[in-house]
């Protein structure tokens, strides 16, 4: 098997290559329109000159703003309200039921409310936003209380470790990976909700650029933009992952098994 | 626990917060927010009339096409990628850009493409759902357990069989959490592919509502969406609990040793 | 004697690529095995047993050297040879029923299903457990899943039974019962078993012969006929003065081929590279 020499990293790199190709090739051979898919050279110049643009960076710090003012809310109040309901026997019955009701239902939902009591402003973007991101994180900190192990707690409370205390040395470590887990899948979330928001509602970002260059017909400019978003993506992504790292490293003598 | 106190837990907070929001509204007429009996009324009056037939059912449709789409594509597509290691490396980076990707932003790409109809709503929920049942079937497929290949081999249980006996079983809880991730991006998909360049369905009339100021119809449009949600959720867990009754019991031993 | 031996293994040889170089796992393994014959072989860890065993199954390609199974050369894993593994709960398929592991190779081949029945059916009884055709592996215990294991080799109608070291992750009173077991159906059957163990005393209770592996690189260090009577029993042959005598011999051998270190990097070639992390 000649493959097991090939190295992956370097097979991945084809890979992009090959993609590349093909994109720059297809609309240039006629394979498909034009006006449907630029070639691959098009769409990257577009997106270079957008780089060079005040405008296109105010976009996205539009979007970005939305996203990381709603991740950091949606984080705190998860924390707070999981760790609450998780730590009582009863709050955890008793919200059972309520939080298995609200959790599937899709944040879009939300856009007529948010248009109607909002406007057209970052605030509906950051109510979408909120809303989704906040179911993330608050099952991820259920589940981290609730693996809290009974044994450490009890030995905690006879060596006389108040609740405080108690949920410094014994909850948080245990939490901590789940927390970080819910907040990597909220992140991506928000970017998604974010987007939307701007795209259906027209608060101010990318999304709403999107939809732009759709109705006006710059279609390279478009495709420009989408890139983009995978690009802060992709960046978003790494950065949970650097994140995961260093947290859980510093914390891996501790940790249990993780969530997907 | 007795039957008492566990109803108790099940419809307490639930029931509060419809009390609740009762006493809010009881005053004039809120703008905002209807009362539970008008709420309830309008719900009954708008769904259960003909936007059942003209709105509800080419929804669920979609939903349920694209979703059918998406499960057996992502797992074909995932079987085949997860059982080469070359095409693996080779697909990785590139699938990984797309799935990057925040999905809505491609329904205006996609309506560019194929115009603002029932493919193209298809095609996006397609186009955002597949990631996690892609992904996860990969993975699925590519942590069988090394041992049990071996024995497979040894009794010479190959391809078609292989895969029938050996690898889909094995990847199948991995799947499923796939589908369960796939089945709400699908669901807000639909939506959002309907709220942004529709000409019917529930995402669009919710919009129709909205800007045409029927407050009560318009919260009833979200109860409707709210309910599909939950539904989903209970559908795919039941299914989850036969198809993974095997795996349940496997891991409830493994947690006891 | 003229016929050919069941197993023929000839001057194998087996060398690993690893990151930094070559670690040469066995150097020169020959000895045969004759029809109907259970040989054990035994050796200090990360002696190649492993190896040796899945260059027989044909899970792995011997770098060089010969094994030809009934005189024709092993290429991949051949057909009549069942496989047993130490690792019992993860070569049981945990989605299939007791009954369905053991019907499964047969149903593969094709074999007609009321042929298949009377086939699982004798197996299950042969180890004992015709009463739990329709539990799940991981409801039975590790005695039972291996048990499981045996039938499933067994109802297959293997010219030659491998296994690798089947009863090491089991309890001392269930391995007892488990090595009669494999007696018995070896009698009952007539196969050809290769035992591979790292216990001393199970190696010489079972064998009619027993091989002793050297330290890596391995080779063939001794190789001694077991003459204890045909009938064993767990307590009369064990405190018998033979199998005193061969015992000491094997432990003598084995002593030496520990002591002897090995050349070249020492690595348990049962050591796995740890599984990539998952991601959501």
């Amino acid at each position: 098997m000649l493959s097991k020499r090939v190295s992956g990293p370097a097979l991945g790199f084809v890979g992009i290559l090959l993609f590349l190709l093909a994109w720059e090739a297809a609309p240039r051979l006629g394979l498909v329109q034009e006006r449907f898919l630029p070639p691959a050279s098009k769409v990257l110049a577009a997106l270079v000159d957008y780089f060079g643009q005040a405008a296109f960076w105010r976009d996205t710090g539009e979007t970005m703003l939305a996203w990381g003012i709603g991740l950091a809310v949606s984080i705190i109040a998860a924390v707070i309200l999981g760790l609450v309901i998780g730590s009582s026997s009863f709050l955890g019955k008793a919200t059972y039921t309520t939080i298995e009701f609200l959790r599937p239902i899709p944040s879009v939902a939300l856009i007529p409310l948010a248009v109607l009591l909002l406007g057209v402003k970052i605030e509906s973007s950051l109510l979408l936003v909120i809303y989704a991101s906040f179911w993330q994180v608050l099952l991820q900190v259920l589940y981290g209380v609730a693996d809290v192990d009974p044994v450490a707690d009890n030995t905690a409370r006879s060596y006389g470790l108040g609740p405080l205390a108690r949920a410094r040395y014994v909850v948080w470590p245990t939490v901590l990976p789940y927390l970080i887990t819910g907040i990597r899948l909220a992140s991506a979330v928000a970017l998604i909700l974010a987007i939307t928001a701007e795209l259906v509602i027209g608060s101010p970002g990318l999304g709403y650029q999107i939809a732009l260059t759709q109705s006006g017909g710059a279609v390279p400019e478009m495709y420009a933009l989408i890139v983009a978003t995978g690009i802060i993506g992709i960046l978003i992504n790494l950065g949970m992952r650097l994140l995961e790292r260093r947290v859980l490293a510093w914390h891996s003598s501790i940790r249990s098994e993780v969530v997907a | 626990m007795s039957i008492l106190k566990r109803t108790g837990y099940f419809v307490g907070l639930p029931l509060l917060l419809v009390i609740a929001w009762w006493a809010l509204t009881l005053g004039p007429t809120n703008f905002y927010v209807p009362t539970p009996q008008k709420l309830a009324e309008t719900f009954w009056k708008v769904w259960t009339g003909e936007r059942f037939f003209t709105d509800f059912l080419p929804s669920i449709a979609r939903l349920l096409i694209g979703l059918v789409v998406t499960i057996v594509l992502g797992i074909v597509l995932g079987v085949l990628i997860g059982s080469y290691r070359w095409l693996r490396s080779l697909t990785e980076p590139v699938l990984e850009f797309f799935r990057a990707i925040p999905p809505p932003v491609l329904v205006p790409l996609f309506m560019l493409i194929i115009g603002a109809n029932d493919q193209m709503r298809i095609v996006v929920i397609v186009s955002g759902a597949i990631w996690p049942v892609l992904l996860n079937t990969v993975e699925g497929v590519r942590a069988v357990d090394q041992v049990l290949t071996n024995t497979s081999r040894t009794y010479r249980i190959d391809g078609f069989a292989r895969l029938r006996y050996l690898v889909l079983p094995a990847a199948t809880p991995q799947i499923m959490t796939g589908i369960r991730q796939s089945l709400s991006i699908g669901l807000i998909l639909m939506v959002i592919s309907e709220m942004f360049g529709g000409s019917s369905g529930l995402g669009f009339t919710i919009v129709l509502f909205q800007r045409g100021f029927a407050i009560p119809e318009m919260w009833s449009g979200i109860v409707v969406l709210g309910l599909i949600g939950i539904a989903l959720s209970l559908i795919s867990k039941a299914i989850e609990r036969r198809v993974l009754r095997w795996y349940h019991g496997l891991k409830e031993v493994q947690r006891d040793s | 004697m003229t016929t050919t031996p069941m197993l023929s293994i000839k001057k194998l040889k087996k060398v690993y690529q690893v990151a930094d170089g070559e670690i040469e796992a066995v150097r020169d393994l020959t000895f045969d095995v004759a029809d109907g014959e259970l040989i054990c072989i035994v050796g200090p860890s990360g002696a190649g047993k492993t190896t040796l065993l899945k260059c027989i199954a044909g899970l792995l390609t011997p770098t060089s050297g010969t094994i030809d199974l009934a005189g024709s050369p092993v290429v991949g894993p051949p057909k009549a040879m069942a496989v047993v593994f130490q690792e019992y709960g993860r070569s049981l398929f945990p989605w299939m029923t007791v009954r369905a592991n053991v019907e499964l190779p047969l149903k593969n081949q094709g074999v007609p299903k009321a042929e298949r029945d009377t086939l699982v059916d004798n197996a299950l009884e042969a180890v004992e457990l015709e009463h739990v055709p329709k539990s799940y592996p991981w409801q039975l215990s590790g005695g039972m899943q291996q048990r499981v294991a045996i039938a499933r080799a067994v109802a297959y109608r293997p010219k030659v039974l491998l296994m690798d070291e089947p009863f090491a992750a089991v309890d001392a009173q269930t391995r007892a019962d488990l090595e009669d077991l494999i007696r018995n159906i070896w009698h009952k059957l007539g196969v050809t078993i290769l035992f591979i163990t790292h216990d001393i005393d199970e190696s010489v209770y079972l064998g009619q012969r027993v091989i002793m592996l050297s330290n890596s690189p391995t080779v063939v260090q001794d190789d001694l006929t077991i003459d204890l009577p045909d009938v064993r029993d767990q307590l009369e042959t064990r405190s018998s003065k033979r199998f005193a005598e061969l015992r000491s011999h094997v432990y003598e051998q084995i002593q030496l081929a520990k002591a002897s270190k090995p050349t070249g990097a020492v690595i348990a070639q049962k050591t796995r590279r740890p599984a990539k992390a998952r991601r959501s």
